[in-house]
Parts: structure tokens; sequence; C-alpha cells
């Protein structure tokens, strides 16, 4: 079946989509939009966190159909507004505190943040943990995820 | 595999009844997951995101007109008053990113003895709508769930809304899991008081083939709380509460948890939500608002 999704803005169209598929699949291996993660395929790690219609949802639970005319913002669309060669406060402030190791879930927590910013832009820590409760990391620990969330908060107020 | 996208409620009706195998699709949280591990390969998905008649709410007398596409996150944000069990329990679902998407409606047409919605629902003494091309029934949550992710509805039909009283007292939802997110629970329950009727509700989850009432627990603990004066609930009342919940379950050993453990602590859970739902009748604390 035919898929037309406006992804980040932009109208765009996937052909031969299996009624199956997800809309990370989608995303990934047929509009060459690498950003969200593929890994746990079962909502747990949030590495795959995508705005549907303005709500944040893991894109793997999303079957490709529901998405078809709907709005799909994903982590490439983040810097958008930021001037050329910038990075959206979120990322900056990601890259600036040593929140990004491997950075596999980045992708996801960065759209989560956003999120989480856009309704709060002064949360505490406590409301930092739930809102970020669906987006696992191995590697940092959280602490360092925290402090930049806290960082993005301050620029962006 | 087909993809069938109907647009409205008798659309959606038709789609069941001509397609008996497909497998409904909400939220995506449950179906999904089955999908992606192709673990089945349904001969079709029947989506009912665009049924807009399904992503509605109504009061309607004393009761809550469910609808089955109301997310967790808009029990949360607009039911806790008058579901006040249905809405702590909505907040131990999975993360934020599940609660936007995940149903009450699809936790219950799924049927999992592990579904976080059943102890609240079968506390609240919720029913359960049914809707095919042949008509609208309502079955009682008690007698909804008739199997391990099995239930009552027919093949023709799909499960539209939910039925819930609106709360005339406390109500409680307790879940045991490894961490606050992300868990599928090890055991629960669902606490509420009806003071109106002087009875109580309970709701046993993932502890059974089925979720399950305690009835005899109901039973006690009806007879013996002081509905009248509010004192005190006696400890000897409350630990055998607890123990009669234990003994409505009839847990099994699995990766989650062993079976005396999730009796331990249906027990446990059990006196604990009496003290919080009890604190409040006496006016002592509001309703507790946080984790589960």
């Amino acid at each position: 079946m035919r898929v037309t999704i406006t992804v980040n803005g932009e109208q765009r169209v996937a052909d031969d989509v299996w009624a199956g598929e997800s809309l990370l699949y989608v995303l990934r291996e047929r509009l060459g939009l690498p950003g969200s993660k593929n890994a746990c395929e079962q909502g747990e790690c949030g590495s795959c966190t995508v705005y549907l219609d303005g709500v944040t949802c893991c894109a793997c639970l999303v079957a490709a159909g529901q998405a078809d005319g709907r709005s799909v913002d994903t982590v490439e669309g983040l810097s958008h507004h930021a001037g050329e060669g910038e990075l959206h406060p979120v990322q900056q402030a990601f890259v600036e505190t040593g929140a990004v190791q491997c950075g596999f879930c980045t992708p996801g927590l960065l759209v989560a943040t956003h999120d989480l910013l856009a309704r709060d832009p002064d949360p505490d820590d406590s409301e930092i943990r739930e809102a970020l409760a669906g987006n696992l990391c191995r590697c940092t620990g959280y602490e360092k995820i925290i402090e930049a969330v806290h960082l993005a908060a301050r620029r962006m107020r | 595999m087909d993809f069938l996208s109907p647009t409205s409620l008798p659309d959606a009706l038709a789609a069941r009844a001509e397609h008996p195998g497909a497998v409904p699709i909400m939220g995506g949280t449950d179906v999904m997951v089955e999908l992606n591990f192709d673990r089945h390969r349904p001969p079709a998905l029947l989506d009912l995101t665009r049924v807009s008649e399904l992503a509605t709410w109504d009061r309607v007398g004393d009761e809550i007109r469910l609808g089955a596409g109301v997310t967790y996150s808009r029990v949360i944000a607009e039911l806790a008053a008058e579901l006040p069990g249905l809405a702590l329990a909505a907040r131990t679902v999975g993360s934020p990113q599940i609660r936007n998407r995940g149903t009450v409606g699809g936790n219950v047409g799924a049927a999992s003895p592990a579904g976080d919605s059943h102890p609240a629902l079968l506390a609240a003494h919720a029913e359960v709508e049914l809707s095919s091309l042949t008509g609208v029934r309502r079955v009682p949550a008690a007698e909804f769930y008739t199997g391990p992710k099995r239930h009552a509805g027919r093949p023709d039909e799909l499960v539209t809304a939910v039925w819930v009283p609106a709360a005339t007292g406390p109500q409680q939802f307790s879940k045991i899991g490894t961490r606050n997110a992300m868990v599928i629970a090890v055991a629960a329950l669902g606490l509420a008081l009806h003071p109106e009727q002087r009875s109580v509700g309970t709701g046993i989850g993932s502890a059974g083939p089925t979720p399950l009432r305690a009835r005899d627990a109901e039973e006690l603990l009806a007879a013996e709380l002081d509905w009248e004066g509010r004192a005190d609930v006696p400890d000897p009342v409350a630990e055998e509460f607890g123990r009669l919940v234990a003994a409505a379950a009839s847990p099994i050993d699995d990766v989650r948890g062993t079976a005396a453990y999730r009796r331990h602590a249906l027990a446990v859970m059990a006196r604990r939500c009496l003290a919080w739902a009890w604190a409040e009748a006496q006016g002592r604390e509001g309703p507790r608002r946080g984790e589960g």
C-alpha cells in the first residue's frame, strides 16, 4: 500500500508498504531518516521516539498505515529552526554536558526532552526522570542526561 | 495481509463482521510487538484509530462511558476525579510514550491477566461494552475475562467502551514490579470502597489465568468497616482482608515471580491499599496520587 506522511513539515510518500510494517521501518528504510533508532521493537527502550500529530510515541509500535495522512516529527527535524550549522538547544546541551556516550539512545532522549520542555519549562529532577522513564540509556547512568535537560531548560526559558 | 482503515463505527463493525480474523489495533502497544517479532501474522489489521466515536468519553448519569480509543494519558489528565482507581492504574502503565498511545479499550480487548486496567475496572464494578452489526451489549468485567488473553466477546464484536460508575468513595491501586516504569506487573491490586452501597470492590492482576475478584475479602470488609463512624480499621480485620485477597488468587511460578511471592505481595498490597483508602475516607489525607 501507499503511505503519505508529512515528515518534519515535508510531504513524503512510501510505496509498497507492507500492512504490518512499522512507522519506524518506513522512516528508516524507505524515507532515509535513520535518526530514530531501531533497538527493542517493543516500546521498551524509547530510541525510536517521534512525534505523531504532536504527541510523542514509539515509532516501532505505530503501524505505518496508522500514520498515513498524519504528521510525524523526528529527531532530524529538531534543528530545523536553528541557524545554519547550529543545533537545537536540547541537542547542544546534550553535547556540552557529556550526556552522549555511545549515542544510540540519544535521538529518542532528545525528542522526549524536547516534548518535556515544551510542556514544562522548568522541570525538577523527579519530573525529568518521570518524563524520560521510557528512554533507556546503558552508558551514562542518566546523571549527565538530567544535567543536560536542566541546561537546555535554562537556555530556553 | 490487509490493512483495514474504517473511519466510522458502522464501517468498523461491518469490517469486523466481514473479516473475523482481522486483529483490531488501536495504540499498537501489544499488537505491533507481536508483528515486529513475527509471533503472529494475521490476515488483516483492523485499524480503529480513525474511528472518532471511540476516542471520546462522556458522563451518562452516574457512570462514565469511556470510549475504547481513549488513551491512558487522557484518563490521567481528564478522569482522575471520576475514576481515581483507573487513573492510578493508568499512571503505572509503561512510559509517557506508551501511555500516549495505549488505550483502556485495547487493554480490555487484549485481556491479558497482567493488564493494568483490569484490577481497577473489577474493583469499580465496570462493564465492557461490546458492539456488532446486530447490536450492543454490556458484560460485567467480572464475567468478561474467560481465560488468558481470552474474553467473552464474539468474533464479530468489538470492544467499543467500558462503563465505569463514577467513584463515590476512595479507590486505590498498587502494582509490584522491578521498577516504576515499563513494568509488566508481577502482581497488582485494585480496591474501591462504595460507601453508598456499603460494599467493597477488589481486582487482582497477574496472579491467575484471568484478572480476579476477591469476593470473600470484599464481603469481610463490607461487613467489618465502620461506614458510619469511620473508626480505624482494627489490625486483625486488615490482616484477614489481606489473607483473603491472597487466598482468592491462583498464581503460578514464572519468569517474573513465584506463586508464593505473588500471594505474599497481594496480602501486603491489600493491607496498604486499605490503609490508604480508609485514611482518605476518614479525611486524614487526600487521595494518593503517587506511583503505584
